[in-house]
């Protein structure tokens, strides 16, 4: 008996409403507890499967399952799953914490209740002394917290984000992605992760999703047998060297029939 | 004298005061050298004389003309929101009111006074609505915009999370728009008080509440110019006092919003 997958996309195919194939049938299971990273060239359709996983978009052929049904809603009982944008998307009139409570705010939890689950998640990300401040006045990677500790708050078993870190400094971005392990490990989360860093990727995977364009498809895939939690050390490792070759060289491979 | 002029916070307000007493001092001086008579053209000192012996006059004057103006404006806010509410609910809704709107604003109020004054019988109830028909539309123009200009990822996360039209509205489009509104809210407060001084204009000196337009008038018939000057005076003090209030409250109001004020 294998254990239930969070996501199953079963032979999803997307065509936009100007009749381009922006992916071609795909099937993509994720397992409990993986961390698969997306990456290809732009046009590849990386985002558009991960909206697809999300629920954002709808297949126009094919199923996507969560947990082999619907997945259920803030203040629902059952699995859930939480989307990262790419911007932090945060209200500029509210304070980090109202941010945080957005989602339980809409979904009518009590607010004695959400103010608590509001404080840990702060305190588990590392801003409970920013509580109080306006998204102007942090960095863009707390801003990125705050956001990841919106996605947080409700509790998600799945996560997906979409190149969360893409805007942020390499230094920053590092940091966030060791502190995105942890929580992962942490909290037992599985995540779907689009990014264009074949570095940021390799770190942080435990598979790899290759995808090449016209269509959209899946090209290859790469499986990341280092240990969790990983850290700086395997930054600098052989290996680590090794799987950033392996990905260089399939996205090269992905890459090579168009636009060069 | 050095240091105080290079302070930035002394010298926006000492400049324009010392250009304004170097004006009075020209004019003073020209008005008592020329020998020019009051009736053609005053100075300060005759106007600062017709201020103090009018005083009282004057100053019910003032007070009529700003109810009508503040009540006008107030009209103008609360119509103009529910207006730009209304439009924001739907596009066919603003695509179909929105023409209506605009013909409103591009009459010339004192076309449409003379209309307004004859239909309703209580004068200053006829006043306000024409000050309130000018003061209305950067109120319904700004808002409808603020409603409309939300940040797009904002909005994705708040379809995404399944928030109803009215959290979308309540939690997402009214906070946006606020800043939109503050600068409709300037643009209205000055032009509820122009439209409050014209429309008493076209009411002419029939009127039970007189307010300074009358008074123009009124010393414009008597060739009494101090008196005119003065009470020209009073409304640029009125407006001047409605800008700065309007300033001091869209700088508080952005500061709390989070989108003024200073960086931390």
């Amino acid at each position: 008996m294998t254990a239930i997958p969070p996501v199953e996309l079963l032979s999803v195919e997307k065509r936009f409403g100007n009749g381009v194939l922006g992916l071609e049938p795909t099937t993509l299971r994720v397992q409990p507890g993986e961390f698969v990273s997306i990456i290809g060239p732009s046009g590849c359709g990386k985002s558009t499967l991960l909206k697809l996983a999300s629920g954002l978009a709808e297949p126009s052929d094919g199923r996507v399952w969560w947990w082999r049904g619907p997945f259920a809603r803030v203040g629902e009982d059952g699995r859930r799953l939480a989307f990262v944008f790419q911007d932090p998307t945060l209200m500029p009139w509210a304070d980090v914490a109202a941010n945080v409570r957005l989602p339980l705010d809409l979904a009518g939890v009590p607010r004695a209740e959400a103010d608590t689950r509001v404080a840990a998640v702060l305190a588990e990300i590392g801003l409970a002394d920013r509580a109080g401040l306006r998204p102007r006045q942090l960095s863009g990677g707390m801003k990125m917290r705050v956001s990841i500790a919106r996605a947080l708050v409700t509790d998600p078993d799945l996560l997906l984000m979409d190149e969360p870190f893409g805007a942020l400094d390499e230094l920053s971005r590092n940091r966030l992605d060791e502190r995105l392990l942890q929580l992962s490990a942490e909290r037992g989360l599985t995540t779907l992760f689009v990014t264009h860093s074949i570095y940021e990727a390799a770190f942080l995977s435990t598979r790899v999703i290759v995808m090449a364009a016209n269509p959209g498809r899946i090209f290859a895939e790469h499986v990341i047998d280092a240990p969790l939690p990983r850290g700086e050390a395997f930054r600098l490792s052989p290996a680590f060297a090794d799987h950033a070759r392996e990905l260089t060289r399939l996205l090269t491979a992905a890459s090579g029939e168009d636009d060069r | 004298m050095k240091p105080l002029l290079h302070n930035r916070d002394v010298l926006p307000v000492i400049a324009p005061v010392a250009i304004g007493a170097l004006i009075l001092a020209v004019w003073q001086g020209t008005c008592t050298v020329l020998a020019v008579p009051d009736y053609l053209f005053p100075a300060p000192s005759a106007i600062g004389h017709a201020l103090t012996a009018n005083w009282l006059t004057l100053l019910g004057a003032l007070v009529g003309t700003l109810r009508v103006t503040l009540l006008a404006f107030a009209l103008a806010v609360v119509g103009g929101t529910a207006v730009a509410l209304l439009f924001a609910q739907s596009r066919l809704i603003e695509i179909s009111l929105l023409p209506y709107a605009i013909m409103l604003q591009v009459t010339p109020i004192v076309a449409i006074a003379p209309l307004i004054i004859i239909m309703i019988d209580d004068t200053f109830v006829s006043l306000v609505i024409c000050a309130a028909v000018v003061a209305i539309f950067p109120i319904i123009s700004n808002t409808t915009i603020g409603l409309k200009a939300v940040d797009p990822g904002l909005l994705a996360y708040f379809r995404m999370v399944r928030a109803s039209r009215w959290q979308q509205l309540v939690r997402l489009r009214v906070p946006s728009a606020v800043p939109f509104f503050l600068a409709g809210l300037r643009v209205s407060s000055g032009l509820s008080l122009i439209g409050a001084v014209v429309a008493e204009f076209v009411a002419g000196t029939g009127g039970h509440s007189a307010g300074l337009a009358y008074e123009i008038l009124q010393a414009g018939f008597q060739l009494d110019m101090p008196r005119m000057f003065a009470a020209l005076l009073l409304i640029t003090v009125a407006g001047v006092a409605m800008a700065l209030a309007m300033a001091g409250l869209s700088r508080i109001a952005l500061a709390w919003h989070g989108t003024g004020g200073d960086e931390h």
